[in-house]
């Protein structure tokens, strides 16, 4: 088994696992509140609260719990977080709150949360777990600003509020306002777990890449014993068919 | 009346999945074969609809400032002077108590149609595990708590809430089964056609999901809110 530190966990949540566009977990939330960067920036703090809380605390009481009421006690602990969060965002940010609606509450039900509570936290010490967290947490981050600011420069054409392009008659540029309705979300999502599959496909063949070298001659010398026992074969067929067709005929 | 424009509303012009981004999962995991499909919207509508008939009943024994609360109740017969409005623990326990409900009915029904109907249960089993963590299915209960209860009002009547309540739950499945048919459809025929490989699978769904609330995006005006 690999050796886990806390960063190497916390850096492997942000890339390589990133749980939107590599696990394809959680995607509601992605899709819904990405109108504008700042409600997903705050999105994703709120989930990052949720899943660093609930790690911590579903690692320190895994032991504890037995295993068939494993998934229910969990769900208490993240719906605590979740009201936790609930309420201090409609007590200091009542904008991002009516903004987000009924999206906060849905963080119980994101599947990243439970997911990293059920195949993470409750197998690993607390440590490690907070770093899963953090890390899982910051991988949300950066697809929600990558997914939200695209989103918000074309459909409104403005960033975090500010306006980026003045459009009047001279200028006439207009924003693509359907980058902020639902297709658009559901088009631009599409084209990027599309661009994060290709890559993941190009390392994959640049990595085959460098051991064909070796590979090459290695596989031509099995297909070509492989060539000559196909033929040695079909003429002994043929010589036996021959020898049968004669003795019939004889 | 009002019934219908629920109903139209949350199939065609709210739909749960292509324009309220709920219960995606499901929908992009499940939807790859039409027999599938059908199976997982079938569920869907059955859990939605109880669990608004469910959490309807909590929200007024547990949750609501009403005379109805029982805690509210017990703590009258002691003290004389207890207000309903002291019970007010909507935002406290709301997601706790509507998750578990939820989890807890999942598993009821699961069992139920386990030991009473063999059909039923090769029909839908598999898909019920799934349904716990659909957020359509917390979705619509919550939605529901805001939006017939909060509109209520003092003295409205209660059984109308709890009828569009439950409406909405049902209609709320009906949606998410449509969304769910027709996107596997499409899926089946994606198997055969020549799209890039990179695209193959969940990207070239997701491309097709957008042409399809791009579609509902036309309904948006029959009815207004």
């Amino acid at each position: 088994m690999e050796k886990r530190s806390f960063f190497g966990e916390l850096v492997r949540g942000i890339w390589k696992d990133n749980p939107t566009f590599v696990l394809m977990i959680g995607l509601c939330p992605v899709l819904a509140i990405t109108t504008s960067l700042k409600n997903g920036v705050g999105m994703a703090f709120a989930a990052t609260f949720v899943l660093v809380g609930s790690n911590l605390m579903i690692s320190a009481l895994a032991r504890f719990i037995p295993d068939g009421v494993r998934i229910p006690c969990f769900i208490v602990v993240i719906a605590a977080f979740t009201t936790i969060v609930e309420l201090v965002t409609a007590a200091y940010t009542p904008e991002l709150y009516k903004e987000l609606g009924i999206f906060i509450p849905l963080i119980v039900v994101n599947c990243i949360i439970l997911g990293r509570a059920e195949a993470y936290a409750s197998k690993n010490p607390i440590g490690l777990s907070i770093a899963d967290g953090i890390g899982e947490g910051l991988g949300f981050l950066l697809a929600l600003v990558i997914i939200s600011s695209i989103r918000e420069v074309l459909g409104a054409g403005s960033l975090w509020g500010y306006q980026l392009v003045r459009w009047n008659e001279v200028t006439a540029i207009k924003p693509a306002s359907i980058m902020v309705l639902p297709p658009g979300a559901f088009l631009l999502i599409g084209l990027l777990l599309g661009f994060f599959a290709w890559r993941k496909k190009r390392k994959a063949e640049k990595e085959t890449a460098q051991g064909y070298a070796f590979q090459e001659g290695i596989v031509a010398e099995i297909e070509s014993a492989e060539r000559a026992k196909e033929v040695a074969k079909k003429e002994k067929k043929e010589e036996k068919s021959e020898e049968s067709s004669g003795e019939s005929q004889a | 009346m009002v019934f219908i424009i629920i109903i139209i509303s949350a199939v065609l012009v709210n739909n749960y999945v292509l324009v309220r981004f709920l219960g995606l999962c499901p929908f992009i995991g499940v939807s790859r074969r039409m027999d599938t499909s059908v199976g997982m919207g079938m569920a869907v509508i059955f859990v939605m609809t109880l669990a608004s008939v469910v959490t309807w009943i909590i929200q007024l024994l547990v949750l609501s400032p009403t005379e109805y609360n029982l805690l509210y109740q017990v703590a009258h017969l002691f003290w004389k002077d207890a207000k309903p409005s002291d019970f007010n623990l909507y935002p406290l326990l709301r997601t706790l108590l509507f998750i578990l409900a939820i989890a807890a009915l999942v598993q009821f029904i699961e069992m139920f149609i386990k030991k009473n109907s063999k059909a039923l249960y090769d029909a839908l089993g598999i898909y019920l595990p799934l349904i716990t963590t659909n957020c359509a299915v917390l979705g619509v209960t919550v939605l529901n708590s805001q939006v017939f209860w909060a509109n209520a009002g003092e003295g409205a009547p209660l059984n109308l809430s709890f009828l569009k309540a439950t409406v909405q739950g049902f209609a709320g499945g009906v949606g998410f089964m449509l969304a769910m048919l027709l996107m596997s459809g499409i899926r089946e025929r994606l198997e055969m056609a020549p799209i890039p490989k990179a695209l193959k699978g969940a990207p070239m769904a997701f491309i097709c999901t957008a042409l399809m609330a791009l579609a509902f995006g036309g309904f948006a005006g029959l009815v207004s809110e």
